[in-house]
């Protein structure tokens, strides 16, 4: 082996050990997160039923607005997985239109939660009517502001893509950033079993 | 990686569509509905996390097991802790 193949080998090596470290890192970053999430949950059950005078979930939430939801939420998680396997085959002409069909989803998802909020709000039913609007509007508004982060994530990524293409750096982030998209899945999944369907039962 | 996703989504469907449609039929008494919806979110957690998020007992890194546990361990604990004091307070304050 000569002296220069030995550098790019070393390169190449420290490369991707830095990568092992950075998705290492981004998971454990996902988990302090699970954590904070998981007392937004439990605030929120301790205070479900502080409505006191003030409307409860049976009159605020909507069954199809909800289900829509989830249906968005979820089927971005496939558009995103359809583009994560598009990449990883080193189709990423493929991946571009997985990752604009995984935005439009999350944008749609936003809108939603967005108009859910303003139309509360304009009922009388703010964050500061009851402890369960509190603590509705922090676990609610903590979520969707991922959501709203992993949008601004889809639309960073894409273009340094196009400008890179799949290198291993490019490739690691979309990892990271599946990662993030599906964990937010997973708390979705908390947030109607806990939030909405039981006070619609 | 295809293969898994396809699963992932459709298991997730079934998952969602039997609480969602049960909460919307009001086929089952409350009591049930809510232990279903309790079960099959807990279930469907597990499928995100093998399909979507590709955690494996064999082949992902030991230590991200060991935080993922870690994690789970720390939330079981604050969040059973905190309903048990807060439900505790809750009847020692409005007795029936």
């Amino acid at each position: 082996m000569t002296g220069l193949a030995q550098t790019k080998q070393e390169a190449d090596d420290e490369i991707a050990q830095s990568i092992e470290q950075r998705e290492f890192g981004f998971w454990l970053y996902l988990m302090s997160d699970a954590i904070i999430f998981g007392l937004l949950f439990a605030t929120y059950a301790a205070l479900s039923r502080g409505s006191v005078a003030g409307a409860d979930g049976r009159e605020l939430f909507n069954l199809t607005r909800v289900a829509s939801q989830t249906a968005l939420l979820l089927c971005s998680s496939l558009s995103f997985g359809l583009a994560s396997a598009a990449l990883a085959a080193g189709q990423a002409n493929h991946a571009f239109p997985w990752l604009g069909v995984t935005f439009v989803l999350g944008v749609s998802f936003v809108g939603l939660e967005l108009f859910e909020f303003s139309g509360m709000i304009a009922a009388g039913a703010g964050p500061a009517k009851s402890g369960l609007m509190s603590a509705f509007f922090s676990l609610l508004g903590a979520h969707g502001l991922h959501v709203a982060m992993g949008l601004v994530w889809i639309v960073i990524l894409s273009i340094q893509l196009r400008l890179e293409g799949p290198t291993r750096n490019t490739l690691s982030r979309l990892r990271r950033l599946g990662l993030f998209w599906h964990f937010l899945d997973i708390v979705w999944i908390g947030i109607y079993s806990i939030v909405y369907l039981p006070a619609m039962v | 990686m295809l293969r898994s996703n396809a699963i992932g989504f459709g298991l997730a469907l079934i998952l969602t569509a039997i609480p969602f449609g049960l909460v919307a039929t009001k086929a089952a008494t409350p009591a049930t509905t809510l232990a279903v919806i309790a079960v099959l979110a807990l279930v469907q957690v597990l499928v995100h996390l093998r399909y979507f998020l590709h955690v494996d007992l064999a082949t992902s890194p030991r230590e991200n097991l060991i935080a993922l546990c870690f994690a789970a361990i720390l939330i079981v604990v604050m969040v059973g802790g905190s309903l048990w004091i807060m439900i505790d307070l809750h009847q020692r304050m409005m007795p029936a």
